[in-house]
């Protein structure tokens, strides 16, 4: 693979509230059309990187005060998230984060008015979610709160596609989901990542199921990259499976 | 029982007037998860403002505009130096913000306007009109029609556009909303315009019927029993709760008032909400938080 990088992480420290040190010196990049897992434990600081790049930790009141990231070759360490979801850039955040009062029809709209889209093709953009998710036009008129598990995750990741996006962020998909939910959610994110060339950056303690799918791996630990490299290389290495993955 | 429905129909009137106020603070409530406090300051601020440029010989409806501009101002202001510092704080912080936010107003409207109580003619006649024997109050029978459009107004906002999808989402949860690209200072500052928007009519209103006067900000804590009866997310459940409130209270006073001493119209919506509280905390149309277990 030798796609140009949609995204570069240069050497990046978060800090929260001024105090916390939750991502020192995180180098990564994303290939255009890839799809690139970080692995590793509870804390060690993969959540606060995507957040990071999507421009959402100032939001919990913490703050990229080392590195540059790029995006497309932009640098977009300091953009608001609002402006990089209008440049392709969007987050599926840990846990889901439904809308859960709004229909789930309502929920997938909401992804899509950051474009601001006419009334046709936001229709479009709506057959096109539920072409990937049939599921979801069944329960189209549910409220999202009162939907499983999987769905939600379904209706999070239909949400964000709805911003028409070039590189999703996916933190945690297989999150206190079913073995075979979390198998048909990476079917689809492989499935997406093929027939429309979206790029993906997830977050996964599975490792199992995140190697089988993911072209290139990082392995964070405390904040630091441990260990990278192309995923059937990670899956056969000794130390890093005992180590790290769990395998 | 021709007496009991005068009563009654007076009392579901007045209780409208309650639901203006309300309405002001579900807007808030809904959109951000902040009780605003200061609602009743923007209701004195915008009756105020209204009535004093009005009595510098600005016609009408060139007051008016001028007011709404000046509450378009405030909520640019509000959403600024209040709202965004505060993303993302527990919403007891942003309650104290809109606790001090209400004090700044009603002293911005007292510096800007003076503290002397104003007269407000609306023009519309208070006689009480005779319907079906029943003697109503012109007045009250006007703010229940003008209640009546801005519910269907805020309802259509809310259910049928693409703004109201967005509050509404916003309201559910802040970070996702940041996540799919929705900026939150926009929605702020939209819904305390509205909000702003609703507390000039509730001002015209109330200050047409006592005078507008700095205790007109007080009309707050009546607001407080119709919002737990209705439900703190329901524009729905505002009227139907000013209706109960305004009902029940003029009914007490009439029926039960003998027995233990008049005067309780004036705690009796209180006891009601109470009484509520213990059997249905969200209202009767609040939202309830969805929990799966």
């Amino acid at each position: 693979m030798s796609a140009p990088y949609i995204l570069q992480l240069n050497q990046i420290e978060v800090i929260y509230d001024q105090v916390i040190l939750a991502v020192k010196n995180v180098s990564l990049a994303v290939r255009q059309g890839s799809i690139v897992a970080l692995l590793g434990a509870n804390g060690a600081g993969k959540s606060t990187t995507l957040k990071a790049i999507a421009g959402l930790v100032r939001a919990e009141i913490g703050e990229v005060v080392q590195g540059r990231i790029y995006y497309q070759g932009l640098d977009i360490t300091h953009a608001a998230a609002a402006d990089l979801v209008n440049q392709g850039l969007v987050q599926v955040l840990e846990g889901r984060h439904c809308f859960p009062h709004l229909t789930v029809e309502e929920n997938l709209y909401s992804g899509a008015f950051a474009r601001k889209p006419r009334a046709v093709e936001l229709n479009q953009a709506l057959e096109r979610i539920y072409h990937y998710f049939p599921r979801l036009l069944k329960l189209r008129k549910n409220q999202a709160g009162y939907t499983s598990g999987g769905e939600q995750q379904m209706v999070a990741i239909g949400r964000a596609l709805m911003a028409n996006p070039k590189l999703v962020l996916l933190d945690e998909p297989s999150m206190g989901l079913a073995p075979l939910m979390v198998e048909e959610i990476f079917q689809i994110v492989h499935q997406l990542n093929q027939e429309e060339k979206v790029s993906f950056l997830l977050s996964e303690q599975n490792a199992t199921v995140a190697l089988q799918y993911a072209h290139y791996g990082y392995i964070i630990e405390n904040g630091r990259v441990a260990a990278e490299g192309e995923t059937k290389v990670l899956s056969v290495r000794d130390d890093l499976q005992s180590l790290y993955l769990g395998l | 029982m021709d007496f009991f429905l005068e009563v009654l129909t007076g009392g579901l009137l007045a209780g409208v007037m309650y639901s203006l106020v309300a309405i002001g603070f579900v807007l808030i409530y809904k959109a951000s998860g902040v009780f605003n406090f200061a609602q009743g300051a923007m209701v004195l601020f915008a009756a105020l403002t209204f009535v004093s440029l009005w009595e510098h010989g600005i016609p009408f409806w060139g007051a008016f505009v001028m007011t709404l501009l000046s509450m378009l101002a405030l909520a640019w202001g509000v959403e600024r130096v209040v709202l965004r510092p505060l993303v993302n704080r527990p919403p007891i912080t942003l309650f104290m913000a809109t606790l001090g936010l209400s004090y700044v107003i009603e002293g911005l409207a007292q510096l800007l306007w003076g503290s002397q109580v104003h007269g407000l003619e609306l023009g519309i006649s208070d006689e009480p009109l005779e319907v079906g024997g029943m003697l109503v109050s012109q007045f009250d029978l006007f703010a229940a029609g003008v209640a009546g459009v801005l519910v269907l107004i805020l309802s259509l906002l809310f259910n049928k556009t693409r703004i109201g999808i967005t509050l509404r989402a916003v309201a559910d949860d802040q970070l996702a909303a940041l996540a799919v690209g929705i900026r939150l200072e926009r929605i702020w500052m939209i819904v305390w315009a509205v909000a702003g928007f609703v507390g000039l009519v509730a001002g015209l209103l109330w200050g047409a019927r006592l005078g507008v006067q700095f205790s007109l900000s007080l009309v707050v804590l009546k607001a407080l029993p119709v919002l737990i009866i209705g439900g703190f997310t329901s524009v729905g459940g505002a009227i139907v709760g000013g209706l109960i409130i305004g009902a029940s209270e003029k009914l007490a006073e009439i029926y039960l008032g003998p027995l233990i001493g008049g005067g309780i119209e004036n705690w009796f919506p209180y006891v009601l909400a109470l009484l509520f509280l213990l059997v249905r905390p969200s209202g009767i149309f609040g939202e309830r938080a969805i929990e799966r277990v």
